[in-house]
């Protein structure tokens, strides 16, 4: 187990933690990558999926796209974008890519989720003189919200495995780790990367998780 | 000396007639190569989903990890989980297909373990009462009733790794992801959008395929829609 001490030996070295390839650095582009991206794909997506939830529209569509998301790689999109235009204006093709594929579980859970809320609790609300808004607000979203939130949870996973991806389309964050690795042909380094980058995604989860279940209490109480 | 061709290949257009005739033989290779690793990834992840999926289903105890690990694996993103293998498999082939049958495993193992759940009990002591064994009790009843979810998993899980499959490209054995790979590398962008149009390609046409292979095996369900 040889690469174990030596994966060992990389973390514990202060030079890689440091400096603009430091783990630090790319830590945070990560980050940053991770949370842009997933406040523009909740703007982007959460309001058309209430709409389109309440109004019981555009249900196939929003159901389909998930399964669309997966045929289409990943990191064939990362590329196609990288050699168009917009590759040339620095992170914008790594973000379009990265919301993309953060779009589709947060459309498809938010939109079943305000679905499924039970037709019965729908119209007693409407025959209580609700108005359309009041209806969305304050009775189709908080008894959705379980779902959104899985559909959040969902989408911030996704969106860290694909800002990794990103480091072999040229982009930032702790892929970059492992890809420079791969370049150096050390082992070491590209098994301390993975480690990192394992370590991240597993965090990222359990945090969405553990936010998830103190959240939608209301939820459960009407249940 | 002629003057450069001038034709897509040297303006270097996305779509490209003359790159599809000059290299059919690079992509008949990437192709075979995608195929190849999919299927033996999917393969080997049913081999090891079915049982895992029976274990879980038999001793409750054991769900509770199976499951657990499981969607531990489905978490750690693509590249690093191929890069944790590194150790283990080297730049090879069976690299990528040890990464996507710990993928495709979650998937399998969840919806195989829903359909064996979704198992009625009636229909359960009906065949115990014909006098069927545990073993005949599996394999004829509650195996076919739990096809029709498994096959739901299988679905989602080839169309995942044919996507995946692009990743392999970083240990050089990525199927059509290698010439997305070197695709980049170049700038060459009909190299790069061709093979990305072939892995679409391959994801919906393995879907149908297996969508009309659960048809064929679960008769029951279309008499009764």
């Amino acid at each position: 187990m040889n690469t174990l001490a030596d994966t060992w030996t990389w973390l514990t070295t202060a030079a890689h933690w440091s400096g603009p390839d430091g783990v630090w650095n790319r830590l945070g582009e990560h980050l940053f990558l991770t949370a842009v991206c997933l406040l523009i794909s909740c703007l982007i997506a959460l309001p058309v999926a209430l709409v389109l939830g309440h109004l019981g529209k555009g249900g196939a569509l929003a159901v389909n796209l998930s399964n669309i998301g997966r045929a289409v790689p990943t990191f064939a999109v990362l590329v196609l974008l990288l050699l168009t235009p917009i590759g040339t204006y620095g992170q914008w093709s790594t973000i379009i890519a990265l919301v993309l594929f953060a779009v589709p579980p947060l459309l498809t859970n938010a939109y079943v989720g305000m679905r499924e809320v039970d037709r019965d609790v729908v119209r007693a609300a409407r025959g209580m003189g609700m108005t359309g808004r009041q209806l969305l607000l304050g009775v189709e979203l908080p008894l959705a919200l379980p779902l959104i939130l899985t559909g959040v949870r969902i989408a911030a996973v996704q969106l860290v495995a694909t800002a990794t991806l990103a480091a072999l389309a040229g982009g930032g964050g702790l892929g970059r780790i492992i890809t420079a690795g791969f370049n150096l042909a050390s082992t070491p380094q590209v098994v301390a990367g993975a480690i990192l980058v394992a370590a991240f995604a597993l965090l990222v989860e359990s945090l969405f998780e553990a936010g998830q279940r103190l959240a939608p209490r209301r939820g459960r109480e009407a249940a | 000396m002629t003057a450069p061709p001038d034709d897509c290949l040297a303006r270097n257009e996305w779509i490209c007639g003359a790159y599809l005739s000059s290299r059919r033989e690079i992509l008949v290779d990437a192709v075979l190569q995608h195929l190849q690793l999919t299927a033996a990834s999917v393969a080997v992840a049913l081999l090891l989903a079915v049982p895992l999926a029976l274990a879980a289903r038999r001793w409750r105890w054991a769900a509770g990890p199976v499951l657990g690990l499981t969607t531990i694996l489905y978490t750690i993103p693509s590249l690093a989980m191929f890069s944790l293998l590194l150790p283990l498999y080297g730049l090879s082939a069976a690299l990528v297909v040890a990464g996507l049958v710990l993928y495709s495993l979650t998937l399998l193992v969840r919806n195989i373990l829903a359909g064996l759940r979704a198992v009625p009990e009636e229909t359960r002591q009906a065949a115990r009462g014909m006098g069927y064994g545990p073993l005949r009790l599996l394999l004829a009843v509650e195996l076919p009733l739990a096809l029709p979810a498994a096959m739901a998993g299988l679905r989602i899980a080839t169309v995942s790794a044919v996507s995946l499959v692009t990743v392999g490209a970083i240990v050089g054995h990525g199927g059509l992801g290698n010439l997305i790979y070197s695709g980049m590398n170049t700038y060459f962008k009909a190299q790069v959008l061709t093979a990305s149009v072939l892995c679409v390609v391959i994801a919906v046409a393995a879907d149908l395929l297996l969508l009309g292979a659960g048809r064929l095996l679960t008769p029951w369900t279309r008499r009764q829609a």
